[in-house]
């Protein structure tokens, strides 16, 4: 078989395996977000926590909820790193210096998994389970129980409430999470990955030299790591490395896993709502994306190579790996960028420049397409109000959405939200540059160089985690810099979209009549998509021309 | 039959066109709002206008052409965007100039004691601003009536041309729903005593003259929203070029202030944000030209997201008044017979549809209306509410025409009876939606039923394709009516409205509002009667008409001054123009965005970075000249759309659908498409100027 057949029946598979489970997996998290029914380890759950499950909270409560519980997961991931030498199973590890322990917590609290260290030489068996992957089930959690309060915004009508939070988390790491990563990890686990407690272990190679391997709970924290668009690795290769992501098999695998649940959920909210078409406008949306930009980094990557080795190999190979080739290299790189994922299976540092800055601009997108666990569709629905509003006014209404008027107070939120990424990205690639210190972390001179600095803000701002590695980011102002960065574009979006929840459902709804715009249809799909890449294109333009642009245009 | 005036063709929403002139004059207003205090109220603009201030010291500290070319374009810039504000606001104007002639120097004949009945009281003369509410005053033919009040005495014609510009005369009496006068009109014939009901300064022509002046402009919801929108566009550019700098600098191609400055006054949304308050002005100001004073901004928004119309039946959906459009004869009654006796009943009866028997009579039976002179011995008895009955007695013929109920109970009285097949017709006719009317006599013979006139509603031309579109833009529509449910039913089917509400009392009518809006729906009514008011008030879009009382004058948030019911659907029209101008531009500006980079990222580094010329593709002669290019474009641009501003896009009634894909088309893709061909014919130009190339 060969290349370009396998990379077409890769995708193909792909997208036909995420067609048949979408729906199933849709409802089952719809049916969590709505039941009454509690399960007997949940009652445990809300027991210890002391929380009243069946207790609605307003906007502002629920989102005391997500910071209170993240500041606590932060505070305890800190002090774990700090103090893993005195714990079990901590291979001899010293304890986390205190930026790079900040920089790693805020990094996985906020589902970015951004690391500026290697794991298996920075964490001990117990900080990766009982601390990094925890938090890989949680923050995944934290995302979606998000969205389930903005989707309650607009089914609910003249409430102020919008969920109880403690309920949803608990609900979705018991009822979604955890059961699908346990298959996924035995699947992974059969197909090769492996999992044990063994320490580091020295052995000889066949050409004499020594090389220390370490192994650990790999199978069962890459399932996680993909599903919840987490992207973290046990290894600092992530899923580059062998022994996360030994075959083809497994890389495909992985893929579907870290956009199953970002695709389901359109499906979620269209059952919530009560009219799947508005979610499968959502779908169809993030599908016209993902594919355009899987074909166009595809495509780049194969023929945009400038080197006479690159020509021989067929493609641009250098930083991807043997067993993967261009074809599903480019598939992950393109759907890790579009999930807020980022785990990796190539190097994206040596990506084409347009190859590369494809990859940039799927993350400056905001994460929407399908984005990740919850923040994917949260992203998009905002983004969908702002398309709403413009299109509203075009058929000559108030704008509404789902029955819920886009008035000054949606649309103060709705612009806050879509301002801050972009400001906090912007802003910190700016001081950046703007120090020549930090400038010097970079790899390449030129316009390579500055892309390196431009993709590690964006990755951080929109939670995505993986690197243009060139970038020397294990110092005490990156580690600040983007642990604040990751913060902010965590937790500011958050805020705007809860404050929009609870204000969507404190509206009567409109009633649907000839004269409101639909937004079911082909046409307004097309609108919102073109309202994506508009508003992100003009936002990033100046910064994409001077990076990947300057870099890959020749005269 | 009676020819009815042809109805007026539905008129689609159309301005007037811009006199270039009326730029020219508005330019000194223009200058004038260069003033910052105006400038903050227009975040867009006043970054436009802070930018062209550090241009402007940039070009003072190094002075060149360029600097100066586009520091100079920048001040024109926001001229242009306070230019279009001046012309919306300068179409008022001159309305207000009338309307203030009409208000001043009054004086009023104020009778302090005045008691209902008081013959002669006395009275003293005060000036018209002093008038208090409660105030009576008295007003005789000449005289201007010197505050807005309510007729409690007297019945007078009235010259209300300084309001609504109709020269023809009005009646307006004491008690009913034609009881409000306005200060400032003129009492042509008669005397009248007013009880005045507004504060000095307060009045309608005061408060007419703030709303066509703008005065009293208030920025509406969605115009709010919308700023939010702008406001948050211009703070994601502004960033984006503050931190381009840093960018630049690393690639060595650090960048004058002229030149971030300018691309981002390029990238910010100057067109819509110019245009945005022109807009709201001109959609107040094509009330105003249909004789229509909203109140309120948001008002006019609200009505084009109305849902529900409540339509009076009488004027809007139908004529006036019924019309005899048959004379059913009972029991070998000749129909000649029937017709001769309904027109002798009708010979005195003054009300329309005792006018259309007589006409209906003479072109079906040849029947020459004969004067009241010509027939000896004749008593004309007057329809009365209590007997509900009109009648004529004439050579010992009693001959009575009336309500079925009314005129069988005539007849029965004096030993007639009343046949099935009377009932039987007159049900027939109240199901066709018709009023049956029964003609009976007393005479020699004895007295029996002659027949029935099948009186009918004419549904007026036209109405049933306005509501077909109405329905189109998702447009409910009700019919208001005091006749049966029969009647009503019939009615409703001929004109087409979705719904009626038969036997209708103010209290029906409320709730009926009441219950639309707990469905989410915003409802649009008509009113004039005192009775009206609580109905208008609750109303999401209330229109009283100026013949109506002041109760409903108050109460509603428009007033119709041409009283005409069926304008309704032309002020829902424009509001939902106003609100599609505003979406049509606003797109048109940020599609516009992207030719703009395409100008100016490779005019800024292209140097450093020769790839990046390969985005030129407009092959802009030079860096300057293509900065300036964009520059101009922008600014002109502005004066460009005005008169679209000013007039409102096109808008036909249409599904929200096929209205999006359209101004999606147009507004979009064009907004994408024409400043490439603007900037590139712009540069054609530019490039010839010394110092730009």
């Amino acid at each position: 078989m060969n290349d370009t057949l396998a990379g077409w029946l890769q995708a193909l598979a792909l997208m036909a395996a995420l067609t048949l489970s979408h729906r199933p997996l849709g409802d089952h998290i719809a049916r969590c977000l709505t039941t009454s029914r509690h399960l007997r380890p949940e009652r445990v759950v809300y027991r210890a926590g002391g929380v009243n499950p069946d207790a609605d909270q307003t906007w502002a409560a629920y989102l005391r909820g997500v910071l209170a519980f993240s500041l606590v997961s932060m505070l305890f991931l800190y002090g774990f790193q700090r103090l893993q030498d005195h714990l079990l199973l901590s291979l001899d590890m010293k304890p986390v210096p205190a930026d790079l322990a900040f920089d790693t917590a805020a990094s996985f609290v906020t589902n970015t998994n951004w690391q500026s260290y290697s794991g298996e030489s920075t964490m001990g068996h117990l900080v990766q389970m009982a601390g990094l992957a925890v938090q890989n089930f949680v923050s995944a959690a934290v995302g979606i129980a998000v969205v389930a309060a903005l989707i309650r915004g607009f089914t609910r009508e003249r409430t102020s409430q919008v969920g109880n939070f403690w309920a949803d988390l608990t609900r979705i790491v018991l009822r979604v999470l955890l059961p699908i990563a346990f298959v996924f990890a035995i699947a992974l686990l059969a197909a090769g990955v492996v999992q044990n407690l063994h320490g580091v272990q020295a052995v000889t190679t066949i050409a004499g030299d020594h090389q220390s391997i370490t192994g650990g709970p790999v199978a069962s924290q890459e399932a996680i790591k993909e599903l919840g668009t987490n992207g973290g690795g046990f290894y600092n290769a992530n899923s580059a490395h062998p022994f996360e992501n030994p075959t083809a098999f497994t890389d495909l695998l992985e893929i579907y896993l870290l956009l199953v649940i970002s695709c389901s959920l359109p499906r979620t909210f269209g059952t919530m709502v009560g009219d799947r078409r508005q979610g499968y406008a959502v779908l169809a949306v993030m599908g016209v994306i993902w594919v355009a930009s899987v074909a166009a980094v595809t495509a780049n990557e194969l023929h945009s190579v400038s080197s006479s080795a690159g020509h021989a190999a067929g493609g641009m190979m250098e930083g991807k790996e043997q067993r993967f080739g261009v074809w599903a290299s480019a598939l992950f790189a393109a759907s890790t960028t579009l999930t807020s994922c980022g785990a990796v299976n190539s190097f994206h540092d040596s990506y084409t420049p347009g190859g590369g800055g494809l990859l940039i601009f799927n993350m400056m997108l905001g994460e929407i397409a399908p984005g990740g666990t919850g923040s994917g569709l949260y992203g998009i629905l905002v983004l969908a109000i702002f398309a709403v509003f413009m299109a509203g006014l075009m058929v000559g209404r108030t704008p509404e959405f789902l029955g819920k008027k886009i008035r000054s107070r949606e649309m103060k939120f709705a612009s806050l939200y879509i301002l801050a990424t972009p400001v906090i990205v912007l802003i910190g690639a700016g001081v950046a540059m703007a120090l020549p210190g930090e400038r010097a972390a970079m790899a390449n001179p030129g316009p390579h160089g500055f892309s390196e600095v431009l993709y590690a803000f964006t990755s951080a701002a929109n939670n995505n985690g993986s690197a243009f590695a060139g970038l020397r980011a294990d110092t005490v102002w990156y580690n600040t810099a983007l642990g604040l960065t990751m913060l902010f574009g965590r937790f500011l979006p958050m805020v705007f979209v809860l404050a929009l929840a609870g204000t969507l459902a404190g509206q009567r709804p409109v009633p649907v009549t000839a004269g409101t715009l639909p937004t079911h249809r082909p046409l307004f799909v097309g609108l919102l998509t073109g309202v994506i890449l508009v508003v992100v294109g003009l936002t990033f333009f100046p910064a994409l021309a001077l990076g990947p642009l300057a870099e890959g245009l020749h005269r | 039959m009676t020819t009815s005036p042809a109805p007026r063709q539905p008129r689609r929403v159309s301005g007037g066109l811009l006199d270039p002139r009326q730029l020219v004059a508005s330019f000194p207003d223009a200058v004038r709002k260069l003033d910052p205090r105006l400038m903050v109220r227009n975040p867009v603009m006043f970054v436009v206008g802070v930018g062209a201030a550090l241009t402007t010291l940039s070009a003072l500290k190094n002075p060149g052409v360029f600097p100066w070319v586009i520091t100079a374009w920048l001040w024109l810039t926001v001229v242009f965007a306070n230019l279009a504000e001046a012309v919306a606001e300068g179409r008022g104007k001159a309305q207000a100039e009338t309307l203030r002639r009409a208000r001043t120097g009054t004086t009023a004949r104020r009778l302090p004691s005045w008691r209902p009945g008081t013959a002669a009281p006395p009275e003293e003369e005060v000036p018209a601003a002093s008038l208090r509410p409660g105030d009576h005053v008295v007003v005789e033919a000449g005289q201007i009536i010197p505050g807005d009040g309510d007729v409690v005495e007297g019945v007078a014609s009235v010259d209300e041309s300084t309001i609504t510009g109709e020269s023809a005369p009005v009646i307006r009496e004491s008690g009913g729903d034609r009881s409000a006068v306005t200060g400032g009109t003129k009492v042509l014939s008669d005397r009248i005593v007013v009880k005045i009901t507004s504060k000095p300064g307060e009045t309608f022509i005061d408060r007419m003259i703030a709303l066509v002046e703008g005065a009293a402009r208030q920025k509406t919801p969605n115009e709010i929203a919308l700023n939010i929108l702008l406001a948050s566009l211009t703070v994601v550019f502004l960033v984006a070029v503050a931190t381009l700098q840093p960018f630049a600098v690393y690639a060595g191609a650090e960048q004058s202030i002229v030149v971030l400055v300018a691309l981002v006054v390029a990238l910010i949304p100057t067109t819509i944000g110019a245009l945005l308050s022109a807009i709201g002005i001109a959609g107040m100001d094509r009330l105003v030209q249909r004789n229509v004073l909203a109140m309120s901004g948001r008002a006019v928004e609200a009505a084009g997201d109305v849902n529900t119309l409540l339509l009076d039946k009488t004027g809007t959906i139908t004529l006036g008044n019924r019309q005899a459009a048959r004379f059913l004869p009972v029991g070998g009654v000749g129909a000649d017979e029937l017709a001769d006796a309904a027109q002798l009943s009708s010979l005195a009866d003054e009300t329309p549809e005792g006018r259309s028997i007589v006409v209906l009579a003479k072109q079906r039976h040849a029947l020459r209306a004969r004067t009241e002179g010509e027939l000896a011995h004749t008593t004309f008895v007057p329809f009365t509410a209590r007997t509900r009955m009109s009648g004529v007695d004439v050579d010992g013929r009693r001959i009575r025409k009336g309500a079925a109920a009314a005129v069988g109970a005539w007849v029965t009285e004096a030993g007639g009876t009343v046949g099935e097949d009377v009932r039987e017709a007159a049900e027939r006719i109240s199901q066709s939606g018709g009023t049956p009317l029964v003609v009976a006599v007393r005479d020699a013979d004895g007295a029996r039923v002659l027949g029935l006139v099948h009186l009918k509603d004419v549904v007026k031309e036209g109405i049933r394709e306005r509501f077909e579109e109405l329905r189109a833009m998702g447009i409910r529509t009700v019919m208001i009516t005091g006749d049966n449910p029969l009647t009503a039913r019939a009615i409703a089917e001929e004109a087409g409205v979705d719904d009626f509400l038969a036997e209708a009392t103010p209290e029906d009518k409320m709730a009926l509002i009441k219950r639309e809006q707990a469905g989410g729906k915003l409802v649009a009514m008509t009113g004039d009667g005192t009775n009206d008011a609580p109905a208008l008030a609750q109303a999401d879009v209330g229109v009283a008409m100026n013949t109506g009382t002041s109760a409903a004058k108050e109460a509603g948030n428009m007033v119709d001054l041409d009283s005409n019911p069926t304008k309704l659907i032309e002020i829902v029209e424009i509001g939902k123009q106003l609100l599609i101008t505003r979406g049509a531009l606003t797109t048109f500006s940020i599609a516009n965005d992207v030719a703009k980079y395409f100008a100016i990222i490779p005019a800024m580094f292209a140097a450093v970075h020769p790839g990046l010329d390969k985005l030129n593709i407009m092959r802009l002669h030079s860096p300057t000249s293509a900065i300036t290019s964009a520059i101009v474009f922008n600014a002109l641009i502005i004066v460009v759309l005005i008169p679209l501003a000013l007039r409102g896009v096109r808008y036909r009634p249409t599904s929200a659908a096929a209205l999006l894909g359209r101004n999606i088309w147009i507004y979009g893709l064009g907004g994408v498409v024409l400043p490439f061909l603007g900037i590139k014919l712009i540069d054609l130009a530019v490039q010839y100027v010394p110092g730009l190339h």
